[in-house]
């Protein structure tokens, strides 16, 4: 059994675009399937405002679905108990992408880790909280301890402060962790090590991932070094996903093409071989009016009719390589 | 390279932060030569000085900065001792800025058009129809429409479209240096290769000077002629970009182009630089590298490291290649 299954998940908000338009509907999330099991590892990857962070909000259970299932070991959530819902927050917490946001600067470190691990019952007394802490710093490399634990946020770098926020989401032992672009505000050189902590902790707590990713280059690393997949984001729909390496070096979805051959490489003469597949249009359609159909046709250079027609299911290609493309139907 | 006359010879420069903790060292005596008609990329993590450097040049630091030391000449004049008067005949016409579109470079209250007269007019160009061809001319050279833009406030326009704006905004007046301040950061994977071609065409177009400073190191592989990394404040290296890329001299180059999640190569031989960047106010003794380098020896914890020219303008600022 899977721990977690999103089935036609569709998430809408209703939104006013000046105030003498009618209200319009955004549709962050139009029917995605997913699933994540015990320690597995899902990359998300995608363009600003694809839908990526609703879906990771939605799977936290943040932000309630407009319709569709996403079942808690095999149980959907709408059916939970309020014990079994409780249950689920606590097995699914979320890493922010701002850790400067997502700590509260009034509070010290030692306060920070202590809050969840008082309010979920994880230790009994003072002196085993003081332990309790002390271990999730050495977890999450802030070592000696001593050192952090009555040091308030600004004066952490971010890169320290994102290992602190790292540790108050395992500290109430998780099952998922949904990382909403966790790296982006790093600095470059210290990136890596924040991933590296997150597949650690991984191996040591077979903490299952829901990685958010803007970045090919960390959904690729975080991903081929966890051995998990990535599924490519296009307005509200998963449009192609596979095993990680299998994505990269083997794109079949155009827009999977079209975003790997624009990526920036660190080689001079690759970079500049590089041939970047032309799209028809460059813009982004309005999330507010989605083209009909497959919902990148208005930019795919492979366009054929059918396309503005119908909408393409996603299917599997290849073993364990999904794609929602007509290229790819025999018909 | 087609040319190399300098166009920009910056010496011995050295500019602080005054804070309540003490002295910022921002950028800490770093001699560079520009030359004309290449695109040099500035590389650096945050808190490497790159953007201090950039607006040292332009002469837009804020008011808590102080230059130590230095010189940046221009056209045989030291631009630093240079009274603010005779520079504004400089900054813009000759030597101008693309902002990052995301850091709110446009005023949202003004119509597009009214950005490029109100920046011909700051800059003693008063003639409106003028003013309205060269923007519709590099509008157009940035594949806007013209009729469109010109009319639109910025919120009107996508992210990509405002930092085209900001380009075609910083040629208005015909400059002969652009910098580009991380100018693909906030875009989209698409929009950001769409700035760069257009970049690419500009430069191989318009005979034009272009200092672009990023963070990331990929961005610029494929645009610049010769690249400066810098760390902490210090020029660690600079060379021909090949040269940088195939043969990192500097052991800080080495483990930043390592510490890059990138589609190339394989997975297993990235990984993060340990430790963390310094703290300027007090930075590490000697070499600022130090205390995260693999190769640090007991030199290099007591002394700064000199420049060493390693081949034909390819220098680095390194123990590992002093002959002792």
């Amino acid at each position: 059994m899977k721990l977690i299954e999103v089935k036609n998940l569709k998430v809408y908000f209703t939104v006013r675009p000046s105030i003498f338009s009618k209200k319009k509907i955004v549709k962050a999330v139009d029917g995605v399937d997913l699933s994540i099991g015990e320690g597995e590892i899902l990359t998300l990857v995608g363009e600003s405002g694809c839908g990526k962070t609703t879906l990771g909000k939605a799977i936290a259970g943040l932000v309630k679905p407009t319709s569709g299932k996403i079942l808690f070991k095999g149980k959907d959530l709408t059916e939970l108990s309020k014990r079994e819902f409780l249950e689920y927050r606590r097995s699914v917490q979320i890493v922010h992408q701002d850790p400067y946001a997502s700590l509260n600067p009034t509070k010290s470190v030692f306060q920070i880790l202590s809050f969840p691990l008082v309010r979920w019952r994880i230790v009994k007394s003072r002196s085993e909280l003081r332990d309790k802490v002390k271990e999730l710093l050495e977890l999450v490399g802030l070592t000696p301890p001593e050192e952090f634990i009555n040091k308030y946020p600004h004066q952490l770098s971010g890169g320290q402060r994102q290992r602190v926020a790292i540790a108050r989401a395992i500290s109430v032992n998780p099952k998922v962790i949904v990382a909403d672009e966790p790296i982006t505000m790093i600095d470059v050189s210290l990136r890596l090590g924040i991933l590296d902590l997150m597949l650690d902790l991984r191996k040591r707590l077979g903490t299952a991932y829901l990685f958010i990713t803007h970045d090919f280059g960390a959904a690729r690393y975080f991903s081929a070094k966890g051995g998990g997949k990535i599924a490519v984001m296009y307005l509200g729909k998963i449009i192609e996903m596979g095993p990680a390496e299998e994505v990269i070096f083997n794109p079949l979805h155009p827009y999977t093409q079209a975003l790997l051959s624009a990526v920036p490489v660190p080689d001079p003469e690759i970079s500049r071989k590089k041939k970047p597949l032309k799209l028809r249009s460059l813009d982004i359609p309005s999330p507010l009016n989605p083209p009909p159909g497959c919902k990148f046709h208005t930019r795919c250079p492979y366009y054929m009719s059918r396309c503005a027609k119908e909408e393409p299911p996603l299917i599997e290609v290849k073993s364990q390589h999904y794609v929602a493309c007509w290229l790819y139907v025999k018909r | 390279m087609s040319s190399s006359e300098v166009i920009l010879r910056i010496r011995d420069l050295k500019v602080v932060y005054l804070s309540p903790r003490g002295q910022v060292k921002a950028v800490d005596r770093v001699s560079l030569n520009v030359f004309r008609n290449e695109v040099l990329g500035i590389v650096g993590e945050s808190g490497s000085g790159k953007s201090t450097l950039a607006h040292t040049i332009l002469r837009i630091l804020p008011p808590t900065a102080r230059i130590v030391s230095g010189s940046i000449l221009y056209d045989g004049t030291d631009i630093i001792k240079l009274p603010e008067r005779e520079f504004k005949n400089i900054r813009w016409r000759k030597l101008s800025l693309v902002p990052q579109a995301a850091l709110n470079a446009l005023n949202p209250t003004m119509k597009i058009l009214d950005h490029f007269i109100e920046t011909g007019r700051a800059h003693g160009l008063n003639d409106r129809r003028l003013i309205m061809e060269r923007a519709k001319e590099l509008l157009e050279l940035l594949r806007l429409e013209p009729r469109r833009v010109l009319n639109s406030y910025p919120h009107e326009l996508s992210g990509g479209m405002k930092q085209r704006v900001l380009i075609a905004l910083s040629m208005l007046l015909e400059p002969e240096i652009l910098i580009l301040d991380e100018p693909t950061t906030a875009l989209d994977v698409l929009t950001q290769r769409a700035i760069l071609d257009l970049l690419k065409e500009i430069k191989d177009k318009l005979r034009i000077t272009m200092v672009f400073i990023t963070h990331d190191i990929a961005v610029i592989a494929d645009l610049a002629d010769r690249i400066a990394v810098m760390y902490a404040g210090k020029l660690m290296e600079v060379g021909d970009v090949y040269t940088v890329f195939r043969r990192p001299a500097n052991p800080y180059t080495k483990a930043l182009m390592a510490s890059i999640p990138s589609l190339i190569g394989k997975v297993e031989d990235m990984k993060p630089i340990p430790g963390s960047p310094p703290d300027l106010v007090n930075p590490p003794r000697g070499c600022r590298f130090h205390p995260r380098c693999p190769y640090a020896m007991e030199i290099c914890k007591k002394e700064e490291p000199p420049t060493v020219e390693l081949s034909t303008g390819h220098i680095a600022s390194c123990w590992l290649y002093v002959k002792r």
